[in-house]
C-alpha cells in the first residue's frame, strides 16, 4: 500500500494555507466523559423537520432508546445517550445559525447508564439485501458528522437514484483548530473502513477514496496499516494537500476527481457521495454492533482551556460539562465558539447541548479585535481566494443595495461561507456575514413572496364564492317574488300566517324573577 | 427600369398597408392589454387584503389603478418599495405613502382571547382570505399560517378580544 502523494489530483480554486493548530488538541489519545446528570437532546439536530417526541415527560428511558421519531423526507429519529427519566421537553439554548433556543427533550441521568435491549446487529452486513441495510441506517439516527448534518440514509437514498462510481471519504479536516477526525481516523481506523465497506454495499459501488490531508501522517499511516490487514483493493488512499476548504463536500471532489460541481447541484451531479469518517465509523458501529447515534468525538480546543483534547462525548452533554471534565476554563477564556475558527458560531452560554453536528468546542481568549471597516478599494484578492469562484467583492455591493436579482445572477446561494474573502480583505470588510445575512433576507422574501401567492389566491376564492352566493340570493328572490305575483288568495293567507307565526316572540314557560 | 421601381414601392408600400391593418384590427378587437396589466400591478401589490386603500382588497385597487387612475401611493403595508415599484411599472411620478402612520404589516398575526370569545362569527364574516374559522356561538380561532394581519376582524370584534401579534 502506497501512501506517498497522490499527484493526479485536480486544482483547487483559491483558498488559504492557514497556520495548522491541531497539535495542541492530539497530544493525547481520545478521553471519554463520564454520564453528566443531565442530558440536553434537541429535536433538531438534522437539517429537516425536527423529530416528533415518543416519550412522555416523567418517562425512564434507557441508552439507546428512540425517544423521538424521524417526521418526514429530510428528517432523522433522536435516540436517548443514557439512561434516566424524561424531565421536561422545552427549548433550551443551542448552537445553530437561525435561532437561538429549540425543543430539547431534558434526561436527569440516573447515572447508571442501563443499555436498552440491544438492537440485532446485522452480521455480516451483507446478509441483508441493500435496499434494507438504507432502511436500517435511517433508523440509526445517523446523520453526516462533517457539520451539515444531513441525514446519512436519505443522502444515499437520493444518490441511488443516480448513476455513481465513487465513494468519496472525506478525512480532509481543513479547519484550523478541529482534529477530531484525525483522532477518530487513528483510533478507530477499522471502523472507519468497515463502514466504508458498508456504504459500498449498499449502494452498489466497487471505488472507495478515502482523503486525508497531508499535515496528518499519523492518520495516514495507522488507516493505510488497517487497509493492508483489511487487503481490500477496492479502497484507495488520496493525500490531498492542506488547503483551507479543501474539505468542503464540493472543493474535496474538485480536488480529487478533477470535476466541477455544477451550481446548484450536488456531488451525486458528477457520480461522487462524499461521507464524512466519522459517518462512516458511526455506520458501521449501528449495523454491526447495534449502536445507534449517541455519541461523537469532539475537539476541545482554543487558548482558552487549560487541557485541549479530542472527547468521546455523549450527544446532550452541555458544553459546560464537556469543559469541566477537562479541567475547566483558564482565565484567559474570553469567547466560546461551537464548531471551527473560521465557519463556527460564536454562542453566548455553555449550556449547550453537545449535538450530532458539534465537531469543535473552541474556547479563544478573546474575540477577534474588530477591526475599522474600511471601504472596498476593489483589490480583487477576496476573487482569488474565493474556492467556488465567486466575485465576493460584486456580491458585496448587491447585498448592499439588496439587489436580490442581482445575488442570484452572481451565485450567491453557491457561496459555502468559509471565510476566505474576510480574512485577506484589506479593508477588514464582514463579508461573509453580510453573505450570510443577504442569504437569509432572499430566504425570507421568497417566503414572503409564497405567503402573498397564497393570500392572493384565498382572497380570490372568496370573491368567487361570495358572488355565486350573490347570484344564487338573486335567483331565490325572483323566484320568490314570483311566487308571489302568481299565487293564489289561499296561498296568499297561507304566507301570511306564515310571517305572523315568524314574529311572535317565544312563549315562556317560566315567569321570570323580576315579576 | 421605372416599372421595376413602381413595383419596389407598390410592394412595400402594400406590406405597410396590410401591416397597418392587421395591427389596427388587432388594437381594436383583440382583448386590450390592460387585463394582464392589471395583473402585473396586483403581483407588486403586497396581498394583505386590508383594505386600507379604500378598495375591497388588492386586486380591485390594482383594477382601480389601472382602469380609474387612483393614486399609486394608497398601499401602508406595501411601503414606499411598493409605491417606487408601481411608479416604475406605470411610468407615473413616485408619491410620498399617503397614511405613512399605518402599522398593518405582514408580519403581524392576529391572535383571538379564545376564552373572551363569544363566535359572534363578524371576524369570519369579515376575514378576507378565510383564515378564521369556528361554528356559530363557539369560540373562533386564527389560522395562523393563512392570517396576513389584515387589522379587519380587530376593529370588527364587537368584544374586543382579537389582538395583533408580532409573529414572523
Amino acid at each position: 500500500m502506497s501512501v506517498a502523494p497522490t499527484y493526479d489530483l485536480g486544482k483547487l480554486n483559491g483558498g488559504l494555507r492557514l497556520p495548522g493548530e491541531k497539535e495542541k488538541s492530539t497530544a493525547r489519545s481520545i478521553q471519554v466523559v463520564p454520564v453528566p446528570h443531565q442530558l440536553v437532546l434537541p429535536l433538531t439536530q438534522h437539517s429537516g423537520n425536527p423529530a416528533q417526541p415518543v416519550i412522555g415527560i416523567g418517562e425512564k428511558v434507557l441508552k439507546g432508546q428512540l425517544i423521538a421519531d424521524a417526521d418526514g423526507a429530510l428528517s432523522a429519529p433522536v435516540h436517548a445517550s443514557s439512561s434516566g427519566k424524561v424531565v421536561a421537553i422545552e427549548p433550551w439554548p443551542v448552537s445553530r445559525r437561525y435561532g437561538e433556543a429549540a425543543p430539547c427533550v431534558i434526561i436527569e441521568c440516573d447515572g447508571r447508564d442501563e443499555a436498552f435491549e440491544p438492537v440485532e446487529p446485522i452480521v455480516p452486513y451483507d446478509s441483508l439485501p441493500p435496499d434494507s441495510l438504507l432502511q436500517k441506517i435511517l433508523q440509526g439516527g445517523i446523520v453526516g458528522l462533517g457539520g451539515a448534518v444531513f441525514p446519512t440514509a436519505q443522502k444515499l437514498m437520493q444518490a441511488n437514484t443516480q448513476p455513481l462510481e465513487l465513494l468519496l471519504l472525506n478525512g480532509v479536516e481543513c479547519e484550523p483548530f478541529i482534529s477530531c477526525d484525525d483522532m477518530l481516523m487513528r483510533e478507530q481506523a477499522s471502523e472507519v473502513l468497515k463502514g466504508a465497506q458498508i456504504l459500498m454495499y449498499a449502494l452498489g459501488l466497487g471505488k472507495c477514496y478515502l482523503a486525508i490531508e497531508s499535515d496528518k501522517s499519523d492518520a495516514l499511516h495507522r488507516i493505510a496499516a488497517v487497509l493492508a490487514e483489511l487487503n481490500d483493493e477496492r479502497i484507495v488512499l488520496k493525500l490531498v494537500p492542506t488547503i483551507y476548504p479543501s474539505g468542503g463536500e464540493d472543493q474535496l471532489v474538485q480536488l480529487i476527481t478533477n470535476r466541477e460541481v455544477p451550481s446548484g447541484g450536488l456531488p451525486t451531479d458528477v457520480g461522487c457521495l462524499v461521507q464524512n469518517v466519522g459517518t462512516a465509523a458511526a455506520v458501521y458501529r449501528w449495523i454491526c454492533q447495534g449502536e445507534p447515534l449517541i455519541s461523537r468525538v469532539t475537539t476541545l480546543t482554543g487558548d482558552g482551556v487549560t487541557t485541549p483534547m479530542n472527547v468521546l462525548v455523549r450527544l446532550g452533554t452541555t458544553v459546560a460539562d464537556v469543559v469541566a471534565f477537562a479541567g475547566g476554563y483558564n482565565d484567559r477564556a474570553k469567547q466560546l465558539v461551537i464548531g471551527g475558527q473560521m465557519m463556527g458560531k460564536s454562542v453566548t452560554t455553555d449550556s449547550v447541548p453537545v449535538v450530532k453536528a458539534t465537531n469543535c468546542i473552541l474556547v479563544m481568549s478573546r474575540p477577534a479585535p474588530p477591526l475599522d471597516e474600511r471601504p472596498c478599494i476593489r483589490c480583487g484578492e477576496c476573487a482569488v481566494v474565493c474556492p467556488v469562484v465567486l466575485q465576493p467583492q460584486e456580491l458585496y455591493w448587491f447585498a448592499c443595495a439588496d439587489d436580490e436579482v442581482k445575488l442570484r445572477q452572481h451565485g450567491l446561494t453557491d457561496c459555502i461561507e468559509c471565510g476566505c474573502c474576510d480574512l485577506v480583505c484589506p479593508s477588514h470588510i464582514a463579508l461573509t456575514a453580510s453573505f450570510r445575512q443577504a442569504k437569509a433576507r432572499i430566504h425570507e422574501l421568497a417566503d414572503e413572496k409564497a405567503r402573498a401567492e397564497r393570500a392572493r389566491r384565498r382572497f380570490e376564492a372568496r370573491t368567487m364564492r361570495k358572488e355565486i352566493d350573490e347570484q344564487k340570493r338573486e335567483v331565490e328572490l325572483a323566484e320568490q317574488k314570483r311566487a308571489a305575483v302568481t299565487a293564489g288568495p289561499k296561498e296568499i293567507q297561507d304566507m301570511v300566517e306564515r310571517a305572523r307565526l315568524r314574529k311572535r316572540p317565544p312563549e315562556r314557560t317560566k315567569k321570570g324573577p323580576e315579576d | 427600369m421605372w416599372i421595376s421601381i413602381l413595383i419596389a414601392v407598390a410592394t412595400v408600400t402594400g406590406i405597410a398597408l396590410a401591416s397597418g391593418l392587421l395591427l389596427g384590427f388587432a388594437s381594436r378587437r383583440l382583448p386590450s392589454g390592460s387585463e394582464s396589466l392589471v395583473d402585473q400591478v396586483n403581483d407588486v401589490l403586497p396581498q394583505l387584503q386590508c383594505a386600507k386603500c379604500g378598495y375591497p382588497g388588492c386586486r380591485p385597487y390594482a383594477a382601480a389603478i389601472v382602469n380609474e387612475d387612483a393614486a399609486i401611493n394608497l398601499c401602508p403595508p406595501g411601503g414606499d418599495e411598493t409605491v417606487r415599484r408601481l411608479a416604475s411599472l406605470l411610468d407615473r411620478e413616485p408619491l410620498p405613502l399617503a397614511d405613512a402612520a399605518s402599522t398593518v404589516s405582514m408580519s403581524s398575526l392576529a391572535v383571538i382571547d379564545e376564552p373572551l370569545c363569544i363566535g359572534c362569527g363578524w371576524c369570519r364574516e369579515v376575514c378576507p382570505v378565510d383564515a378564521i374559522i369556528g361554528a356559530h356561538h363557539y369560540m373562533h380561532t386564527v389560522i395562523a399560517r393563512e392570517c396576513t394581519g389584515c387589522e379587519l376582524c380587530v376593529t370588527r370584534c364587537p368584544v374586543d378580544c382579537i389582538q395583533l401579534v408580532t409573529a414572523r
